[in-house]
């Protein structure tokens, strides 16, 4: 029964793929500009260092693309090549290729955002379940001012507050980047350390102005659903209160809640440029950043098809999970 | 007086509201029978949910339970702390809610919804013996064994109710408390429910309180009524007195307003309206309604009267 439902998500998602590369595709195109044109003029002004590599990728462009071939053939080679992973190469870095650059980079922002997002998520979501009970402990309440303030300001202030304070001042903290510079990547328990060291301080900020916002969302849904006739009959059951908290509170309460994590979670690629670049982090959002300034117009188009490709991916794991989580909603058409 | 399995002792219950505080429960006394079936009717709002919840000491803030005393056969309920009292509720008495869509916890099976309350008092039944335990109660009540791994929403509104009487009966209590079981069914599955109710009620033995607004239903199925107004259990007597010589003016215009099908007359009503409680008159809160009041009713209120056995009445005229 699942496996049409899965099947047919499933093809939303291919859907939205082929959509993202059509834009890929026919956006540069609309605007009359050739980015690649422009690169190479803006790099022929700035000295001949790169004659050779640039005569060299237009031949390769121009092979690549079959620019002499009527646009429809075009298009279609250019959708059978994103269907095979290729992205074209990047022209800031030639020969590297844009997936290869992504690659690269996607670890970094996906390990550091999507680490934090979910710790953020499991904190706050817990947090704001306790405030909501009235068996928890009075001190949690303590916590709720600070992290309301800490929502209300933007990460980044508090990040370079954070910096200053433990990277600048005590020192206990490595101030850029994903790893030491030179430090030999690998997964090596040094490596790993060196990793994690790095991602103390973005990680902290993030945590510490996201936690706020779940806390409170959660804490809002617990105070609705502990109103519920069904909280009261499991009272009136005799069931202990961890078995009414867990199963009949929270269980029901986070419902709203996964729904705002798997878009929180699509959101981190769009959202990680801020942050790499602040801290220095190696990840898709300083690619993105770089690219912009250097007007690397084919990773551009790569990160946002990337960007688009991961929102629709969050979209899809939450389409598939969810009737999973509430049996409410069926695999079956509604 | 005769043996009693529930006894409710001047028990008063009150809402503490920003603009002053209401009795919801106002010095109610009264006993249950082993096996008896008692109703309690009274107009909306007269307090019947809160002294269902106030005996299991269930009542939350604003609320709060201000004076009296329930026992349990020997044990007084103040007495337990929080632990012991959980272990009573539904192993001593036992609540089934009102037939709402919304009883029943919408993400998890029937199956498991008994097996957290079997597991919660102690009852760690896992695998077969559980699925057996579970099958043995949906047939009690009537309901088909697939019925254990449906969720809620999977169930009609009959089904439903018979779910949560399977819950309220997993432990063989001695008193069942059923707050207007069936006020969102139709008619028809309305009368299969109670039918239901009282023959689990029989195979268990134990004592019913019935809730509800439905003197007709109340008629067919209790042995003795309790009538509440405005806080206040202002007569209790065996149904069929209560029915042919209401002692108070209050139970008297509530039968009357029930139609009947010899006299098709329009629905009667009762004039006036319920009192807001927290405004309530002195003397006897039914006076501004009622067609005999005299000067006593408007400055005294009418203390409650034993009238034989097992009867009271709390009126002045009475
Ligand atoms: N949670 C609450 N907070 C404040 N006041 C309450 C609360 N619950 C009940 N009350 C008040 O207590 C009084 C009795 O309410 P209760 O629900 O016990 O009446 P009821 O007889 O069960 O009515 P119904 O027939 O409508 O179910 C009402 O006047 C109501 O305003
Ligand atoms: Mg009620």
């Amino acid at each position: 029964m699942g496996l049409y439902f899965v099947a047919k998500r499933f093809g939303v998602f291919l859907v939205i793929v082929w959509l993202a590369a059509t834009l890929n595709f026919f956006l540069p195109r609309l605007s009359g500009d050739d980015p690649v044109a422009n690169k190479l003029m803006e790099q022929a002004s700035l000295g001949g260092y790169a004659q050779a590599g640039i005569a060299e990728m237009v031949k390769v462009y121009n092979q690549h693309f079959g620019l002499d071939k009527p646009l429809l053939t075009q298009y279609l080679n250019y959708v059978g090549n994103v269907a095979h992973g290729d992205l074209n190469y990047s022209i800031a870095n030639y020969p590297r290729t844009v997936v290869d650059m992504i690659a690269e980079a996607l670890p970094w922002t996906v390990g550091l955002l999507g680490m934090t997002t979910l710790v953020s998520f499991a904190l706050g979501t817990f947090l704001g379940a306790l405030l909501a009970w009235p068996g928890a402990p009075r001190w949690l309440q303590w916590f709720m001012p600070p992290l309301w303030a800490l929502h209300a300001i933007p990460f980044f202030l508090l990040g370079l507050v954070l910096m200053w304070l433990l990277a600048f001042q005590f020192q206990i903290l490595p101030i850029f980047g994903g790893h030491s510079p030179g430090a030999k990547v690998g997964l090596t328990v040094g490596f790993v350390l060196d990793v994690l060291r790095h991602a103390v301080l973005p990680s902290l900020s993030i945590v510490l102005v996201s936690v706020g916002g779940w806390a409170l969302a959660m804490r809002g849904m617990m105070v609705t659903t502990m109103g519920e006739d069904y909280v009261t009959f499991a009272e009136a059951k005799g069931l202990r209160s961890l078995t009414i908290f867990m199963r009949y509170c929270m269980r029901n309460a986070i419902l709203p809640q996964t729904t705002a994590l798997a878009l929180a979670l699509g959101q981190i690629l769009s959202g990680a440029v801020l942050v790499e670049v602040i801290f220095g982090y190696p990840g898709i959002g300083a690619l993105l950043f770089q690219a912009i300034q250097e007007n690397d117009f084919f990773v551009i188009q790569g990160v946002v098809f990337t960007v688009i490709v991961g929102l629709g991916f969050a979209t899809f794991l939450l389409d598939i999970l969810y009737p999973w989580l509430d049996p409410r909603i069926t695999y079956r058409r509604s | 007086m005769s043996e009693t399995i529930l006894r409710v002792e001047r028990l008063r219950v009150a809402y503490d509201h920003p603009r002053g505080v209401v009795r919801a429960v106002d010095d109610v006394s009264f006993s249950l029978r082993p096996h008896e079936r008692f109703g309690l009717a009274g107009e909306s709002g007269s307090g019947k949910s809160t002294m269902a919840l106030a005996i299991l000491r269930m009542i939350k803030r604003p609320g709060r339970i201000e004076g009296g005393e329930v026992w349990l056969g020997d044990t007084a309920l103040s007495g337990l702390d929080t632990d012991r009292m959980r272990a009573l509720r539904l192993a001593g008495i036992a609540m089934v809610p009102q037939g709402s869509m919304n009883s029943l916890n919408p993400v998890v099976r029937i199956r498991d919804q008994i097996g957290d309350a079997l597991a919660d008092h102690g009852v760690g039944l896992k695998g077969r013996a559980l699925a057996e335990r579970v099958r043995d109660l949906l047939a009690q009540v009537g309901l088909p064994p697939d019925v254990a791994r449906k969720y809620p929403h999977e169930l009609s509104g009959g089904m439903k109710q018979r779910a949560c009487i399977a819950i309220a009966i997993c432990l063989r209590p001695k008193v069942i408390i059923a707050d207007e079981p069936t006020s969102a069914l139709d008619v028809v599955v309305q009368k299969q429910v109670m039918q239901t109710l009282g023959r689990v009620q029989q195979d268990l033995g134990a004592a019913i309180i019935l809730v509800g607004h439905d003197m007709g239903l109340m008629a067919q199925f209790v042995d003795r009524l309790g009538i509440m107004y405005a806080g206040r259990l202002v007569e209790v007597a065996p149904i069929r007195d209560i029915i042919t010589a209401p002692r108070h003016p209050y139970t008297r215009m509530l039968i009357e307003s029930l139609p009947s099908l010899e006299q098709r007359g329009g629905l009667r009503g009762i004039p006036g309206l319920a009192p807001l409680l927290r405004e309530l008159p002195p003397g006897c809160a039914f006076h501004p309604r009622c067609p005999a009041a005299t000067e006593r009713c408007r400055s005294e209120k009418p203390a409650v009267r034993a009238m034989g056995e097992d009867a009271t009445v709390a009126c002045h005229l009475a």
